[in-house]
């Protein structure tokens, strides 16, 4: 897997705005630039506009006016056919987990390296194995529906870690689990980070914020970045 | 690729059930509509072979008790002028026995046949290589021969060719308006089966498959719909077909050659299912395609 330098910017926003339809801008003038193999949580009450923000850093949305610079790609100026390969390298856990309640878990965290084309053999070998780093061995063929909250998020954490991204984004990530599963996801998501993937961690969680204090922090109010440490 | 593993729970959709009972009506009304394409084809092709390059002249009967024999006289003479004509192969009258034989198909109980004044006929072969005047040899013949008449078979031929033909095309035009409204409905059906899955789809987006990815899935599913649809309809039509062959070959007599569908024509019917599979396919493929463009 290509791992830019740590350093460079491996994100960019210039004077970025978002609407939704005719509405009023949700996101105003966000500008900032994360680092290749930054940690940063991105805080922010609640309609701060923190998912909004992740939403145009996984190309879910575009911006309605501003500049998105993504892996040193002008996101305005990419073809279509061109954004999957981008996608690729992204990693996301969803608020609402995004899981395929038809799947079991372990096609569920397979789907990634499916769309990828990569061998089933590797798939039925790489895919168990981090079900249970993730305390899931014991139900790799267990549809979403008889799964809890805090499962069905480790689910979507690995589902989103399984590519090995070069940018983890997560909304809430740990807003299910109980602290012994949140701390050890967080430990995930650093030795991640270790790896090389640039992470950004949405979340109102202050507590768990202030125990990885080492980390940076990416702070929004009222649709606009406060303040970002680089 | 009906084994392909799919992503998408298009299985259970409720909106692709319908879908082979339509692709079967349309496959049947098809398999009837190619079918009579073919035998409007051989049927035209039969009468074009069958009176290209003969004519036939017909003498009026003369009444009263030499009527007979003058009748004869006038037959005679006919085939005389016929027969020196350049280009002409050959010229023969026809006995009344004959005639009869024509007529009872169409008039039943010979005996009542007999009795009726009935013209005399003369068949002519025409080297198709000759210029033969046929309005020259006619008035020829009308004015020599008193009585004598000459049918040139090419005029109710070409009307009938052309009727014929008329009906081939309203039969393809049938085939192709079949393929329109089997589109139609896989498109209306795959977009259903979109909006249904729209989180699906979105997640698949999101999580870097390309638009293909998710069109082959929707494809894949089309096909296999279509094609079990298309062998269910191609198994209702063979048996109707077989049922218009018998009642066409009861009523057959001696005026419509066999009316039998040649092995091209059952060819193109067993590929039915198959190209109504590609059809449904290919246009669950474009419309997938079509619907993802406007996604971010």
């Amino acid at each position: 897997m290509r791992r830019r330098p740590r350093g460079e910017h491996i994100i960019r926003l210039d004077g970025v705005g978002l609407r939704y339809g005719l509405g009023p801008e949700v996101l105003q003038d966000i500008s900032f630039a994360l680092p290749a193999g930054s940690f940063h949580f991105l805080t922010g009450p609640s309609g701060a506009g923190k998912s909004s923000l992740l939403r145009l850093m996984y190309l879910g949305l575009r911006p309605t006016r501003g500049r998105v610079m993504l892996f040193d790609r002008d996101i305005a100026q990419t073809k279509r056919y061109e954004l999957p390969a981008l996608r690729r390298r992204i990693g996301v856990v969803f608020q609402d987990f995004r899981l395929l309640d038809h799947l079991s878990a372990l096609d569920n965290v397979a789907l990634p390296l499916r769309v990828r084309g990569v061998k089933e053999s590797e798939v039925q070998k790489h895919v168990p194995e981090l079900l249970g780093w993730v305390g899931l061995a014991d139900h790799l063929n267990a549809k979403p529906s008889t799964l809890s909250g805090g499962q069905k998020q480790r689910v979507a954490i690995a589902r989103a870690v399984i590519g090995r991204p070069d940018l983890l984004l997560a909304d809430e990530p740990t807003g299910n689990v109980d602290d012994h599963i949140a701390m050890r996801l967080l430990h995930l998501f650093e030795e991640l980070n270790k790896l090389g993937t640039t992470i950004v961690i949405a979340t109102h969680n202050e507590g768990l914020v202030q125990r990885f204090a080492h980390h940076k922090r990416l702070h929004l109010e009222h649709g606009t970045v406060s303040k970002v440490e680089e | 690729m009906l084994r392909r593993r799919s992503d998408l729970p298009l299985k259970g959709d409720a909106t692709s059930r319908f879908l082979p009972w339509l692709v079967a009506l349309m496959v049947y009304l098809s398999a009837v509509a190619v079918a009579g394409t073919f035998v409007l084809a051989g049927l035209v092709s039969r009468w074009d072979h069958d009176v290209a390059g003969t004519l036939t002249v017909q003498v009026a009967p003369v009444p009263g008790e030499a009527g007979e024999m003058l009748t004869e006289d006038r037959v005679r003479q006919a085939v005389e002028l016929l027969r020196r004509t350049p280009g002409v192969k050959a010229a023969r009258a026809l006995d009344k026995q004959q005639l009869i034989a024509l007529l009872e198909p169409w008039l039943g109980n010979a005996d009542v046949v007999r009795d009726l004044p009935l013209p005399r006929l003369v068949d002519v072969s025409v080297d198709p290589d000759s210029r033969l005047d046929v309005a020259e040899l006619a008035e020829r013949l009308s004015d020599t021969v008193p009585g004598a008449s000459l049918d040139d078979h090419r005029v109710w031929l070409s009307r009938l060719i052309n009727l014929s033909l008329t009906t081939q095309w309203v039969a393809i035009g049938i085939v192709v308006v079949i393929g329109g409204v089997t589109s139609a409905t896989v498109v209306y059906a795959t977009r259903t089966g979109m909006a249904v899955h729209k989180g699906v789809i979105e997640v698949l987006h999101l999580i870097g498959a390309h638009d293909d990815y998710i069109a082959r899935q929707f494809a894949d599913r089309a096909f296999s719909l279509g094609f079990s649809g298309g062998l269910l309809g191609l198994a209702l039509a063979v048996p109707t077909l077989g049922a218009i062959g018998m009642a066409a070959r009861r009523i057959e007599g001696g005026f419509l050659p066999s009316l039998s569908l040649p092995v091209t024509g059952w060819v193109v019917i067993g590929l039915l299912p198959l190209i109504a599979a590609v059809l449904a396919m290919y246009t669950a493929r474009l419309t997938v395609h079509g619907t993802l463009a406007r996604m971010p």
